[in-house]
C-alpha cells in the first residue's frame, strides 16, 4: 500500500448556482455525484455515467457539459448552472406548453442545453440545434415535441431570461 | 462512480507536470496526465483503468494557447474540440473534430486527450497529419518540437513523463481546398465505421484515415496510387485498398467487408469533388 | 352517452405532472439520501454458461466499510412471474452474463462497487446456447436441466424437461393442414431479430429496510408495487401485509419495470444488515444486460390465400429468445400466440409459439408485449404476399381486415364494442401518407422516396381478475383527492384518470389532486400498470368512486335542501336542483358533513370508493389455445415515407403516420404524445437496436455508446398522429387503452417502405446501412 491511494476526502467550495457552497468530495467523485449528494441537487441525473445521454447536464462556465464527465475537484473555480438554478428560464414553460415532457427524466437535462442554445445562439437554424440536442436522448417523447418547444422559443425571441 | 481512490493535481507549469509524474512513478505509483479526463474518467467509472494520480494540465498557460503567431497556428493540448471548431482557424481540423463523440462532450474533450485516446480511433489526428503538423512536447525542463508524423506510429510515442503540450501548423496548411467525411454505424453521434481527412497541396491530395484499420494512419504510398490521375478513378481506389498499413477492422461498428464498401464510397466522393478543385 | 358534450374528456388538459417535471424537482427514487442510507453493489457473472466452483470473498472484505456480503447459498430457491424458474442470486451455476452472483453491502456506494471487483469467482464453462434455433436441435445443452419441476405460478405455462422449452402455447382454429394444400396462393417467409433495451433513462433502483416490527419497507420504480408484495411473501414468506410499497414518479419504464428483480435482492441484502435501509440502484451496463431486456424472435409465417387475396390458412411459427429465465417472456409466447395472425380475418390458424431458454440475458416484457415483434412477421408477410399476387399492398389489407362479427385465433367473437374500425384506420392512414401519388419515386441522384403501410392489433392481457381501485376524499373547500395505485411512469395516466374524476364531478382540473405516489397501505390494490390497462381497469374505478361520491353528495345536499337526492344534479362546484340550478348548496359545505348553523352536523366527509375487476376472461385451452384472453382489441395502421440513398443505404425518415381506433381519446393531446413516442420508438429499434453477443454469449454492447439509439433531429421529420374514435361500451367515456399501441407497427412499416424501396426483401431487424446493404448483396448473388 502506498500513501497516495489511501481514501483522502477534501472540503471544497463550488460556486452553484450563484452560491458557493462547501462539499466534502474524494477527488475520484465527479460534479454529478457531488452535486446529487452533497449539495442535494438532484435535477441532474445519473442516466449513464458515461456522457451518452446528457440526463446529468449543467452549465459550466455556461457552457453545457456532462457532470459525469468532470471531477468535483476540477471545476471548484468555475460557476456551475443547475437546472435548479434555471427557474426561470423560458424554456422551461416552452417544454410545458409544447408536451415536451414525458416521464421528465431526461428533461433538466434537455432545458439546461436548450438554455445554454438559445441564450448563445439566439438566432440557431435546425442544423445547430441538431447539433446541440444530438447530446441528450428522450426514450420517451420522440423528441417532436422538444423541436416544437426550441422553435417556439426561437421564434418569440424570447431567449433571455426575464 | 468510480470506485478507486486517486490523487488530483493541478500544476501550473509544464516544469513542474513532469515531475510530479516522474516523482511518482519513482515512487512506484501510476500517474496520469489530465486533460478533458473524459476517456479517463470513463475508463475509470468501468475499471479498465487504474492510476494514483492525474495531473490537470489545464492549469498550465502554454497548453492553452490556441492562435496564429507569425507563419504557425498554435493550438494548445488542452483546447477543446468545440473551441477548435468555433474559431475557424483551421477548418478542416474544426470539421473533422466537430463530428467526434457529441457537443456537449466536445465543451470537454481537448484535442491533446483525442490524440491521446487508447480507442483506435483518435479523428483529431487526421487533419494535423495531412497538413504535416508538428507538436511542441514537454518533459522536465526540456521541450522539443518535432514532427507529429515522427512521433506517432500508431500512437503517440512520448518518452516517460513527457506530454503534449502544443500542436503547431504551418500557416500554408489553412485554407487549402479539403474534405472532411465521417460514417457511423448509423446515428450521427458514434464512432467512425470510417471517417477520413483530406486537403489538395500543389495538387496533390493529402489524406489521412481513421476507423479504417487499428489505428489512424497516412500512407504516402496511398497518395501516390490516389493521385495517379491517368488511372480512372475507380480503378485507384481499388489499388489503393491493397496499399492499406493492415487488414481492415472488422468489429461491431461494421464488419471488415462493409467498411470497405464504405471506404470505397467516400473514396470516391473525396476525389471526385477534391480533383474539381485542383 | 355519445350525444353528451364533455367538459374535460376529449380535451387537451395539461398534465398535472409537467410543470414540477420542468424544474428538475421531481424526486425519482434515485434522487433520495439520508445519511447511514447503505449501498448494495452487485458481482455479476463473467461468462455465459458455467458451474460456479467457488467465490472467495476474503479480498472484497478487507475494503473499508464493507458490511456485508451475500451469495446465492442464503437463499437457493427460483422466483418468477409465471414459473418459478430463476434464482434471484445465481447458485451452482450462472446461465447469463451478467446474471448476479453476490452482493456487497457497504458504507458507501464506492466501496460496495471496489469490493466487486475483488470477489474472486471460480468458474467452471458450460456448453453455451447461444441462439433459439441451436437451443432446438436435439442435442442442444441445456440451460436448465430439469425445467418442467419448476413451480408454476400462473396456469398457462408448459416447460418441458430436457428441452429448452420454458413454454409452449398452441392455437388450432379451423383446419390449417388441409386448406393449406388447397390454398389458390402460397408464401412462407422467416424472419430473426435480437434481444434489446428498453433503455428507459431512469435506471432501476430500490431502497428497502425491514423495521424492528418486522415490515419491510421497499421504495422503488416499479410498475407492480402489489406483486412486490406478492413475490416476498411467496418466496420469502413475509406476511403480505408487512410489506409497504412506495413508488414514486418514474423515469420510463416500457414494461421493463414490471417485474420483481431488485426488490428481493434488496431485500436479501438488508436481511444481512440487519434490516437497515439499503439502496440498490443499477448502473447503465447492469440495467441493460443483469436486469431483464426484450426478447429476441424467429419467426415463421405461412400464408395461403385465393387467387384473389382472400386469406384462408395462416401458419406461425414464433421461437422467442427469452434469455436464461422465462420471466415476462412466458406471457409474451401465449400473447403472441393470442394475436399471432395481426389484426386479419383467417379461418384456419395454426400456431406454435414457444418461449426458449438460451443463455443470453433474460427478457420481461416491453412495451406492445411481443405485438411489435409478431407484427413485423406478419406485415412483411403481407407486403411480399400482395407482391406476389400483384395486389396494392393496402388493397390486400384491407379484404382481409379484421371485422366485428370474426373471430379471433382464441375463437373470441368480435362485436362493435370491443374491436376497433380497422377499415377506417386504413384509409385515413392512407389519406395521410398519399399512398395514391405513388409507393416509390426516385428523388434525386441514388434517391428514391418509398412508402410503407403497416396494421396492428393488441388485446390487452390481463390477468382474468386484473382489478383496480380508487378512493376520493372530499377536502374543505370542496376540492377532492384521487388515490389510486395507477402508476406515473411518464405515460400521463394521473393526467386521464384526473381528467375522468372532472368529467364525473362536473368540475375542473385545479379542484382534482391526483395522488401521484403510489403507497401500498393507502392506495386500494391494483393489479399492475402494464398492458396499456390502466385507463380501463382504473378509470372504471375512479367512475365508480365519483359514482359513490355523487350519492354521498346528494343524500347530504338533499337533507340540506329538503328535497329527494333525485332531484339533484352536480357540477360546477355545487349539488343542484336539477329544475332551478341557481338553488343549491356548495360542495364545500357538505364535503366533511354539513354543519347546521346549530351546530349540529350530519353524514361528515365524503368519501368515495370504486373498484374495477376484468370480466368473463379465460385462460386459454392448452390444445386449441381456445378462450377469452383480454377485454378488447384496439387496432391501427402505421405508415412511414422514408428516403433512400440507394449507393451506400443510408437513409432518413421523411414522415410517420399512426392512426389508432383506441376508443374515446380522454386527452388528445397525451394520446399524441403517447403515439409519436410510441412510433419514435419502435422506428428505433427497427433502425438500430440490438444486443450484439459474441461466441460465447457475451453482450458485446452494454452500455450506450455500442447501443445506438435515434436521436434528436433522427425522428421522422413529421410525425402525423390521428384518432379514429369508435367508443367501448364498456370502457370509462368509451375508451380503450393506448399506451402501448404506438410502437407496434413501425418496424414493420418501416422494413415494409425499405424494402420497396430497394426491391430486397428486408426480414431482419435492426434496419442498420449495413445489414440493408448484406440483404441487397445477397438479393444481387
Ligand atoms: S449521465 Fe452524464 S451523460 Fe449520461
Ligand atoms: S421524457 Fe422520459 S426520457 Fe424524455
Amino acid at each position: 500500500m502506498n500513501s497516495l491511494s489511501k481514501t483522502s476526502k477534501q472540503l471544497i467550495q463550488l460556486h452553484v448556482n450563484g452560491e458557493t457552497h462547501d462539499a466534502v468530495v474524494r477527488s475520484a467523485d465527479t460534479l454529478l455525484i457531488a452535486l446529487r449528494e452533497q449539495l442535494g441537487l438532484t435535477g441532474a441525473k445519473r442516466g449513464c455515467e458515461n456522457g451518452d445521454c446528457g440526463a446529468c447536464s449543467v452549465l459550466i462556465n455556461g457552457k453545457p457539459s456532462h457532470s459525469c464527465l468532470s471531477l468535483a475537484v476540477e471545476v471548484i473555480d468555475q460557476p456551475i448552472t443547475t437546472i435548479e438554478g434555471l427557474m426561470d428560464s423560458p424554456v422551461s414553460k416552452a417544454f410545458v406548453d409544447n408536451w415536451a415532457i414525458q416521464c421528465g427524466y431526461c428533461t433538466p437535462g434537455f432545458i439546461v442545453n436548450c438554455h445554454s442554445l438559445i441564450t448563445t445562439h439566439p438566432d440557431a437554424n435546425d442544423e445547430l440545434i441538431e447539433e446541440w440536442l444530438q447530446s441528450n436522448i428522450c426514450r420517451c417523447t420522440g423528441y417532436e415535441e422538444i423541436r416544437e418547444a426550441v422553435h417556439t422559443l426561437l421564434a418569440s425571441g424570447q431567449t433571455e431570461n426575464e | 462512480m468510480i470506485a478507486f481512490d486517486f490523487k488530483y493535481i493541478k500544476p501550473t507549469t509544464a516544469k513542474e507536470a513532469s515531475k510530479l509524474f516522474l516523482n511518482a512513478k519513482q515512487k512506484g505509483n501510476k500517474a496520469m496526465f489530465y486533460s478533458g479526463g473524459t476517456e479517463i474518467i470513463t475508463l475509470a467509472r468501468v475499471n479498465q483503468l487504474q492510476t494514483d494520480m492525474v495531473i490537470d494540465i489545464k492549469g498550465i498557460p502554454e497548453c492553452n494557447v490556441l492562435e496564429i503567431r507569425g507563419n504557425e497556428l498554435v493550438i494548445g493540448s488542452t483546447v477543446s474540440l468545440n473551441d477548435i471548431a468555433k474559431s475557424k482557424l483551421f477548418p478542416l481540423l474544426g470539421d473533422t473534430v466537430q463530428r467526434i463523440a457529441d457537443h456537449t462532450s466536445r465543451n470537454k474533450i481537448t484535442i491533446g486527450g483525442n490524440l491521446n485516446s487508447e480507442l483506435i480511433y483518435k479523428e483529431g489526428i487526421l487533419p494535423l497529419l495531412v497538413a504535416d503538423a508538428k507538436v511542441k512536447l514537454a518533459k522536465g525542463l526540456e521541450q522539443r518540437i518535432v514532427s507529429l508524423e515522427s512521433i506517432f506510429k500508431k500512437q503517440l510515442e512520448l518518452e516517460t513523463g513527457e506530454f503534449l503540450v502544443q500542436i503547431i501548423v504551418d500557416k500554408s496548411y489553412l485554407d487549402h481546398p479539403h474534405m472532411a467525411k465521417k460514417r457511423t454505424k448509423i446515428s450521427k453521434v458514434g464512432y467512425p465505421v470510417v471517417s477520413v481527412a483530406a486537403l489538395v497541396k500543389e495538387c496533390q491530395i493529402q489524406i489521412a484515415f481513421s476507423g479504417v484499420c487499428q489505428y489512424p494512419f497516412r500512407s504516402f504510398k496511398l497518395e501516390s496510387v490516389l493521385n495517379d490521375t491517368k488511372v480512372p478513378v475507380m480503378e485507384r481506389i481499388g489499388t489503393a485498398m491493397q496499399h492499406l498499413p493492415e487488414d481492415v477492422v472488422d468489429d461491431i461498428q461494421g464488419t471488415k467487408a462493409y467498411r470497405t464498401f464504405v471506404l470505397r464510397n467516400v473514396l470516391k466522393d473525396i476525389l471526385e469533388e477534391l480533383e474539381l478543385t485542383k | 352517452m355519445t350525444n353528451k358534450v364533455f367538459t374535460t374528456v376529449g380535451k387537451p388538459e395539461q398534465r398535472i405532472d409537467a410543470v414540477e417535471k420542468s424544474t428538475g424537482k421531481v424526486r425519482y427514487v434515485g434522487d433520495y439520501s439520508v445519511p447511514g442510507l447503505m449501498h448494495a453493489k452487485l458481482v455479476t457473472s463473467t461468462q455465459a454458461h458455467a458451474k460456479i466452483t467457488s467465490i472467495d470473498t476474503t479480498e472484497a472484505w478487507k475494503v473499508p466499510g464493507v458490511r456485508a456480503i451475500v451469495t446465492g447459498e442464503v437463499f437457493p430457491y427460483h422466483i418468477g412471474p409465471i414459473l418459478a424458474d430463476r434464482p434471484p442470486l445465481a447458485f451452482e451455476k450462472v446461465r447469463y452474463y451478467g446474471e448476479p452472483v453476490a452482493i456487497i453491502v457497504a458504507d458507501h456506494e464506492y466501496q460496495a462497487k471496489l469490493a466487486t471487483t475483488k470477489v474472486k469467482v471460480e468458474y467452471d464453462p458450460l456448453p453455451i446456447v447461444n441462439s433459439v434455433q441451436q437451443a432446438f436441435q436435439a442435442d442442444a445443452p441445456l440451460v436448465h436441466e430439469n425445467a418442467g419441476s419448476y413451480t408454476k405460478i400462473i396456469s398457462n405455462v408448459y416447460p418441458k424437461t430436457g428441452t429448452n422449452i420454458g413454454s409452449h402455447i398452441k392455437i388450432r382454429k379451423g383446419n390449417f393442414e388441409d386448406e393449406w394444400e388447397n390454398c389458390e396462393e402460397t408464401i412462407t417467409a422467416n424472419y430473426s431479430f435480437n434481444l434489446s433495451d428498453h433503455v428507459a433513462l431512469e435506471t432501476r433502483s430500490t431502497r428497502v429496510e425491514i423495521n424492528p416490527r418486522g415490515k419491510v419497507i421497499v421504495h422503488s420504480c416499479s410498475q407492480s408495487p402489489f406483486t412486490i408484495k406478492k413475490v416476498l411473501n411467496q418466496f420469502f414468506n413475509v406476511e403480505v401485509g408487512n410489506v409497504l410499497v412506495h413508488i414514486p414518479m418514474i423515469g420510463g419504464a416500457f414494461g421493463g419495470k414490471g417485474t420483481v428483480q431488485l426488490e428481493p435482492l434488496a431485500y436479501l441484502a438488508s436481511k444481512s444488515v440487519g434490516g437497515k435501509l439499503v439502496k440498490l440502484e443499477m448502473d447503465r451496463e447492469e440495467d441493460m444486460i443483469t436486469s431483464p431486456c426484450r426478447v429476441g424472435l424467429d419467426a415463421t409465417v405461412q400464408l395461403g390465400a385465393t387467387k384473389e387475396g382472400k386469406l384462408v390458412a395462416g401458419k406461425y411459427t414464433y421461437l422467442l429468445d427469452s434469455g436464461a429465465y422465462t420471466d415476462q417472456a412466458a406471457g409474451i409466447t401465449r400473447a403472441a400466440a393470442i394475436d399471432c395472425t395481426g389484426p386479419y380475418d383467417i379461418p384456419n390458424v395454426w400456431c406454435d409459439s414457444y418461449c426458449v431458454y438460451t443463455n443470453h440475458p433474460f427478457a420481461t416484457s416491453f412495451r406492445g408485449y411481443g405485438h411489435p415483434e409478431l407484427t413485423f412477421a406478419v406485415e412483411r408477410t403481407m407486403d411480399q404476399l400482395a407482391k406476389q399476387l400483384q395486389i396494392d399492398p393496402i388493397q390486400l389489407r384491407i379484404i382481409n381486415g379484421i371485422k366485428p362479427g370474426h373471430t379471433t385465433p382464441t375463437q373470441t367473437v368480435l362485436t362493435a364494442n370491443n374491436i376497433g374500425d380497422i377499415e377506417k384506420c386504413i384509409n385515413r392512414a392512407k389519406e395521410l401518407i398519399q399512398w395514391d401519388e405513388g409507393q416509390k419515386m426516385v428523388s434525386g441522384k441514388n434517391k428514391v422516396r418509398s412508402k410503407g403501410i403497416s396494421m396492428f392489433w393488441k388485446t390487452s392481457t390481463t390477468a382474468t381478475n386484473a382489478e383496480a381501485g380508487a378512493i376520493l376524499t372530499f377536502e374543505a373547500d370542496g376540492s377532492v383527492n384521487l388515490n389510486c395505485a395507477a402508476i406515473e411512469l411518464g405515460q400521463g395516466t394521473k393526467t386521464i384518470l384526473g381528467q375522468i374524476l372532472a368529467e364525473k364531478l362536473g368540475m375542473g382540473m385545479d379542484k382534482i389532486h391526483v395522488t401521484m405516489e403510489t403507497n401500498t397501505q393507502y392506495d386500494p390494490h391494483q393489479w399492475r400498470t402494464v398492458a396499456s390497462s390502466s385507463t380501463f381497469l382504473a378509470g372504471r374505478a375512479v367512475i365508480a368512486a365519483a359514482d359513490h361520491a355523487i350519492t354521498q353528495l346528494k343524500k347530504t345536499a338533499a337533507t340540506v335542501l329538503k328535497c329527494s337526492p333525485d332531484d339533484l344534479d352536480i357540477g360546477g362546484g355545487k349539488v343542484y336542483l336539477k329544475p332551478d340550478p341557481a338553488f343549491g348548496v356548495d360542495i364545500k359545505e357538505i364535503a366533511l358533513g354539513y354543519t347546521y348553523p346549530s351546530g349540529h352536523s350530519i353524514d361528515g366527509q365524503v368519501v368515495g370508493i370504486g373498484k374495477h375487476i376484468q370480466r368473463h376472461l379465460t385462460p386459454m385451452d392448452e390444445e386449441t389455445g381456445f378462450g377469452k384472453p383480454g377485454p378488447w382489441w384496439s387496432v391501427g395502421v402505421q405508415a412511414v415515407e422514408v428516403e433512400m440513398d440507394t449507393r451506400d443505404f443510408t437513409y432518413t425518415i421523411l414522415k410517420g403516420v399512426t392512426v389508432l381506433d383506441g376508443g374515446t381519446i380522454i386527452n388528445p393531446k397525451t394520446a399524441q404524445q403517447q403515439m409519436r413516442g410510441g412510433m419514435y420508438m419502435g422506428l428505433s429499434y427497427a433502425t438500430s437496436e440490438k444486443f450484439i453477443f459474441d461466441e460465447h454469449g457475451v453482450v458485446q454492447n452494454t452500455g450506450l455508446r455500442n447501443y445506438p439509439m435515434l436521436r434528436y433531429g433522427e425522428q421522422p421529420a413529421q410525425y402525423l398522429v390521428d384518432f379514429i374514435e369508435s367508443p367501448a361500451a364498456d370502457g370509462p367515456f368509451g375508451a380503450r387503452g393506448i399506451g402501448e399501441y404506438g410502437v407496434i407497427g413501425a418496424p414493420a412499416c418501416l422494413a415494409n417502405s425499405l424494402s420497396y424501396a430497394l426491391d430486397v426483401a428486408l426480414n431482419q431487424l435492426p434496419l442498420t446501412p449495413e445489414s440493408i446493404w448484406e440483404a441487397s448483396r445477397g438479393s444481387e448473388e
